[in-house]
């Protein structure tokens, strides 16, 4: 009988990982595909403030932002400054931002171009109401307040 | 006889792919921009003078946000968690209230039929020293009101919502039905600075 038995206990076969690293590359390129790295830096503090109605931003080609808030750097003071593009600008800036925007794209795009507020909740409206008025002067209708999505009620 | 080449220790490539992974993980956001739409008015021309549109007062639902983030609703202080509520009240007018909105005629609606639309606009107007977050709490209620609307129609004519109605056609006929009626007076100042 003893010739049947094997001297050695069985050996788990060892897993091949080979095929893990090829796994967790098809990760890495779907995150690095779908996400974006933000382009512009902020120079401002922006905390948006809640809304429940809130709807997506599509195409995001043809969103341009505006941000508002007060500068993270205190030596460009404490009031809340706009920011385009790179930039801090004055609200009479926003005509030819509008403008340069607008020339980007293609001629068949040029009216569905949304203007996205990106705004400070501690912002007082008197910069974004001249903000606005400088966008309708500017042609620019359509336009998109930047909120989180929340309940502000449950929230405070 | 050739000799065999040493084959090559891969275990450590899943390391240095799950180190990439972390960081990007970590570096970016995906990107999930929400917002509420607004559609802003076409500029008034200072040599024109502006075309004196007749609305009656029953049909305006004014709005005023001070400089201390107090609410005005129709001359009377309000909150703003009442505000939805009193919206969605003021368009809606089920028992024909003279003091809420007035209703057009009867139109003919694709898929929905015979409808009223009601007349009633809301006006909002904040002061330059509003904040931006009680501004957007404002516009939040109101959106929410006519979305309610439009959701409750829905409901009853096509047993979904709005949002969730397949048919763009349908969503189409909703909107007429209820058209989100905001308007923004021109700001005012009268806060002044501080």
């Amino acid at each position: 009988m003893s010739r049947f038995r094997k001297d050695e206990k069985p050996k788990v076969p060892g897993i091949n990982t080979g095929s893990m690293s090829d796994i967790i590359f098809m990760f890495l390129f779907f995150f690095m595909v779908i996400t974006t790295i933000r382009e512009t830096t902020l120079f401002v503090k922006i905390r948006v403030p809640m809304a429940t109605e809130v709807q997506k931003l599509e195409k995001k080609a043809l969103v341009s932002y505006i941000y508002i808030g007060k500068p993270t750097n205190t030596i460009y003071g404490v009031e809340p400054r706009i920011q385009l593009n790179d930039v801090f600008a004055m609200p009479t800036d926003i005509a030819e931002f509008v403008f340069v925007e607008k020339t980007g794209r293609s001629e068949q795009d040029r009216p569905f171009i949304t203007f996205a507020l990106k705004v400070d909740e501690e912002t007082k409206m008197g910069v974004v109401t001249d903000v606005k008025q400088e966008l309708r002067y500017a042609s620019a209708f359509k336009i998109n307040y930047s909120t989180r999505k929340g309940d502000f009620f449950r929230s405070e | 006889m050739a000799r065999k080449t040493p084959e090559l220790n891969t275990s450590s490539m899943a390391d240095i792919s799950f180190l990439l992974l972390t960081f990007f993980l970590l570096t970016s956001s995906i990107n999930t921009d929400l917002g509420i739409n607004r559609l802003l008015p076409p500029p008034l021309i200072p040599t024109e003078i502006p075309p004196d549109i007749k609305i009656k007062k029953r049909n305006i639902f004014v709005v005023l946000i001070n400089t201390y983030d107090q609410l005005l609703v129709r001359n009377r202080p309000g909150d703003i968690r009442t505000l939805r509520k009193e919206v969605k009240l003021f368009v809606k007018n089920e028992l024909n209230d003279p003091n809420l909105s007035e209703k057009d005629e009867s139109i003919n609606i694709p898929h929905i039929g015979a409808y009223q639309v009601s007349k009633g606009i809301v006006s909002l107007q904040n002061d330059r020293g509003t904040s931006y977050k009680m501004y957007i709490q404002v516009q939040n209620e109101l959106t929410a009101a006519f979305n309610e609307l439009r959701d409750e129609l829905s409901m009853e004519k096509f047993g979904a919502k709005y949002e969730d109605l397949k048919n763009v056609e349908y969503q189409k006929s909703i909107r007429t039905a209820i058209p989100l009626k905001i308007s923004e007076a021109e700001p005012k100042d009268v806060g002044g600075k501080k």
